[in-house]
C-alpha cells in the first residue's frame, strides 16, 4: 500500500469538500458543471478503489492527524461503508454527467456555480457519514449533507418547492437533533464517541436506562431522515418540487445513507449490549415495513403526478429494505444491503426518464404523457425496463433482492408466508402503477400533435447506462451480492 | 426531591418540548422557526450541563493542581460545532422563509396550503 493510497478515506471528502469553494470563484457558461463533475467522478474513482481494497479482505482506517482511535477521530471503510459509497458518488457522477441541459433549463445562469457548490457538499456530507467512525462526525456530515440538499432542492424554479423544502427542514433537523441527544446520553454514560469503542464501553455501564432512552432517539431521529413509515411526509413534496436531476440524485442516497447510520448503530452498539433490543427492533421495523410497503404502493397506484408517484413508490421501497432487516438473519440483512444497491439503480433510472421527459413537457402528469412513447421511444423503452426492474422481474436487479427478501422471509417461519404474501401482493401494485404510465404512454391517442422530440443524447446516453446496469447486475449479481454478504455477516457477528 | 435534585435535566426536557411544541403548533414559519432554535438550545444545554462537575476546575494541568477535579472540556467543544450548525440551519430556514414571503406573499402554513391547492 502506498502512500497516497493510504489517505484514500480522508480523500473520499476532501475532494468533493475542497472543490465547492472553488467552484463558486468560475463563472464562465459550463465550467461549474465540468469541475463539479469532475470532483464527483473523481470521488466515483476513490470509491471503486477502496472498494476493491476491502473486497481485496483490507482492513481500512485512517486516524484524522494521526491521533490514535478512541481519541482522535476515525475513518474506517468496511464492506458495508463501500456499498453505499458506490451507490452515493455513483449516483451523484451519473446525475451530473447527463444533467447539464437539465439542470440549465432549471437553475439560472448566475446562480449556477452556487448551485454546484452546494452539489459538491452534499456529496462531500453523504460521502462523510459513510467514511467516519465517529458519532458525533457522523452528525456534523448528516447535518452538512442535509443543509445543502435543502438548498439543492429549493434551487429551481418551481415555487411549491419552498414549503417543501421547509417542512424538510424542520422535519431533517428534528431528526438530527435527536440524534444529537442519543449521542449526548451515550456520551455522558460511556465517555467515548468512537462507534468501535462505544460497543465495549456499553457494556460496562451499570445502569442501562440512559443507553435504552439513547437507542430510542437514534433510532427515531434517523427514520425520521431515512422517511420510514410513518415519518416520511417530507418526503414525497421535496422529490416532487425539486429540479430533476437533484431528485434522481437524492431519491438514490439521501435517504439510504441515513438508513445506513441508523443499521449500523443498531447493529453494532446496541445489539450486543441491550438486553432484548433485536426483540424490540423487529417489534418496532416490522409493522412500519409493512404498513409502509401497502400504503406507499397504493398511493402511488392512484397518483397522477408522476414524480410523486415514483417518490411514494421509494416509500414502499424504503419499506422493503428495512423489512429485510427486521428478520434479523444474514439472509435478510443481505436481501436490505442489496435492495438499497439495486433499488438505487432503478429508482435512479426512473427518476432520469422523469429528466428526459421533463426536457419536453412542462407538467409531468400522467395525462400530458398520453402517446408519448410515439415521439420519445428510446425513453419510454427506458422507463419499461427500469419499470421492470423495480417490480422485480427475472433478469433484472430487482429480482435478485426480491429473491433474497423472500428467502429470508421464509427462514424466519410461519410468520414468513404471511410477509412473502405481501410483498407479492405489493409487487402486484408495483406493477399496475408502472402499467398505468406504460399504457397512457404507448397506447392512449397524443391530445393535439404537439413537436414533441427525443429527449437530449446525453441525458439519454446515461438513462440507458443506468438502465442496462439494471440488466447486467440482474444476471451477474456477484459483486453487490458479496459485498452485502460481507457487510450483513459484520452486522449480524453483533446479534449475540 | 430527589427529582427537583436534578433540576437541569428538567430545563432541558420542558424546553426540548417548548420547542416541539411551537414547531407542531404553530402556523406562522417564523414561529416554527423560533422553536426550532429552543429545541436546538435544549439540547446545547443537555450536553454543557454533562461536562460539569461539582467542584470540578478548569482543565489546565499544572502542577499546583495536578490531582484537581477536572471538569470535561470536550461537551463543550463538541456543542460549539452543534450550536455553529444550529445557526446555519436558522439562517437557511430565513431564508426560506424570505424566498416564501415574495412567492406566496403570506407567511402562515395553511394559507399557502390553500395557494397551493389552487
Amino acid at each position: 500500500m502506498t502512500a497516497f493510497h493510504s489517505h484514500l478515506p480522508v480523500l473520499q471528502v476532501i475532494v468533493p469538500m475542497l472543490t465547492a469553494p472553488l467552484v463558486i470563484l468560475l463563472n464562465q457558461k459550463r465550467l461549474p458543471w465540468a469541475v463539479a463533475t469532475t470532483a464527483s467522478l473523481c470521488a466515483f474513482a476513490i470509491a471503486v478503489t477502496l472498494t476493491m481494497s476491502v473486497m481485496a479482505g483490507q482492513k481500512i482506517q485512517y486516524s484524522l492527524g494521526a491521533w490514535p482511535a478512541p481519541w482522535g477521530i476515525e475513518l474506517a471503510v468496511d464492506a458495508f461503508s463501500a456499498l453505499m459509497l458506490l451507490v452515493v458518488t455513483g449516483a451523484s457522477s451519473v446525475a451530473l454527467l447527463a444533467g447539464a441541459q437539465s439542470l440549465d433549463r432549471d437553475i439560472e445562469d448566475h446562480r449556477q456555480p452556487l448551485f454546484y457548490a452546494a452539489w459538491l457538499l452534499a456529496l462531500s456530507g453523504l460521502v462523510g457519514i459513510l467514511v467516519t467512525a465517529d458519532a458525533f462526525n457522523i452528525f456534523v456530515f448528516m447535518e452538512i449533507s442535509s443543509l445543502a440538499s435543502y438548498v439543492l432542492i429549493s434551487g429551481g424554479t418551481d415555487k411549491r418547492a419552498l414549503p417543501s423544502v421547509f417542512k424538510y427542514l424542520m422535519m431533517g433537523t428534528i431528526g438530527a437533533t435527536f440524534y444529537l441527544i442519543g449521542v449526548g446520553l451515550i456520551y455522558m454514560m460511556t465517555g467515548t464517541l468512537n462507534l468501535a469503542d462505544m460497543t465495549f464501553r456499553v457494556e460496562d455501564v451499570a445502569d442501562q436506562t440512559p443507553i435504552l432512552l439513547a437507542a430510542g432517539f437514534i433510532t427515531v431521529g434517523l427514520a425520521l431522515k431515512g422517511a420510514i413509515f410513518p415519518l416520511h411526509a417530507w418526503l414525497p413534496n421535496a422529490y416532487t418540487h425539486a429540479p430533476n436531476m437533484v431528485t434522481v440524485f437524492l431519491a438514490a442516497c439521501a435517504t439510504k445513507v441515513a438508513i445506513y447510520v441508523l443499521f449500523r448503530f443498531d447493529f453494532i452498539v446496541f445489539q450486543p449490549n441491550l438486553v432484548g433490543h433485536d426483540f424490540q427492533l423487529t417489534l418496532f421495523l416490522l409493522p412500519l415495513s409493512i404498513l409502509a410497503i401497502l400504503v406507499g404502493s397504493s398511493v402511488a397506484m392512484f397518483e397522477p403526478q408522476l414524480k410523486r408517484l415514483l417518490a411514494w413508490s421509494s416509500i414502499a421501497q424504503i419499506g422493503y429494505i428495512t423489512l429485510g432487516v427486521s428478520f434479523l438473519n444474514v439472509t435478510g440483512i443481505t436481501a436490505s444491503l442489496l435492495h438499497v444497491f439495486n433499488h438505487s439503480l432503478a429508482k435512479g433510472a426512473l427518476f432520469l426518464v422523469m429528466a428526459c421527459l421533463g426536457m419536453r413537457i412542462a407538467q409531468l402528469r400522467i395525462d400530458n404523457i398520453a402517446g408519448i412513447a410515439k415521439k420519445m421511444p428510446w425513453t419510454m423503452a427506458a422507463f419499461v425496463l427500469a419499470g421492470l426492474s423495480l417490480i422485480g422481474v427475472p433478469g433484472t436487479a430487482g429480482f435478485i433482492s426480491k429473491w433474497y427478501l423472500i428467502t429470508a422471509a421464509f427462514e424466519s417461519g410461519t410468520m414468513g408466508i404471511a410477509i412473502v404474501v405481501i410483498i407479492l401482493i405489493s409487487s402486484l401494485m408495483a406493477v399496475v402503477y408502472i402499467w398505468r404510465i406504460v399504457e397512457t404512454a404507448y397506447f392512449r391517442q397524443p391530445e393535439g400533435d404537439s413537436e414533441i422530440t427525443e429527449a437530449p443524447l446525453p441525458l439519454l446516453v446515461m438513462t440507458w447506462v443506468i438502465v442496462l446496469m439494471n440488466i447486467y447486475f440482474g444476471f451477474v449479481p456477484g459483486v453487490p451480492i458479496e459485498l452485502a454478504t460481507g457487510a450483513a455477516q459484520l452486522l449480524h457477528g453483533q446479534i449475540p | 426531591m430527589e427529582s427537583l435534585g436534578i433540576y437541569y435535566y428538567w430545563t432541558f426536557a420542558v424546553l426540548l418540548m417548548v420547542g416541539l411544541y411551537a414547531v407542531i403548533a404553530k402556523q406562522n414559519l417564523i414561529k416554527k422557526l423560533i422553536g426550532l432554535s429552543l429545541f436546538q438550545a435544549a439540547v446545547f444545554l443537555l450536553y454543557i450541563t454533562m461536562g460539569k462537575l461539582e467542584g470540578g476546575t478548569t482543565p489546565i494541568v499544572t502542577e499546583a493542581q495536578a490531582n484537581a477535579l477536572f471538569s470535561n472540556p470536550l461537551p463543550q467543544v463538541l456543542i460549539l460545532t452543534a450550536i455553529v450548525v444550529g445557526i446555519s440551519t436558522l439562517a437557511l430556514g430565513l431564508g426560506i422563509v424570505i424566498r416564501i414571503k415574495e412567492e406566496y406573499d403570506t407567511i402562515e402554513e395553511d394559507e399557502i396550503q390553500e395557494i397551493d391547492k389552487r
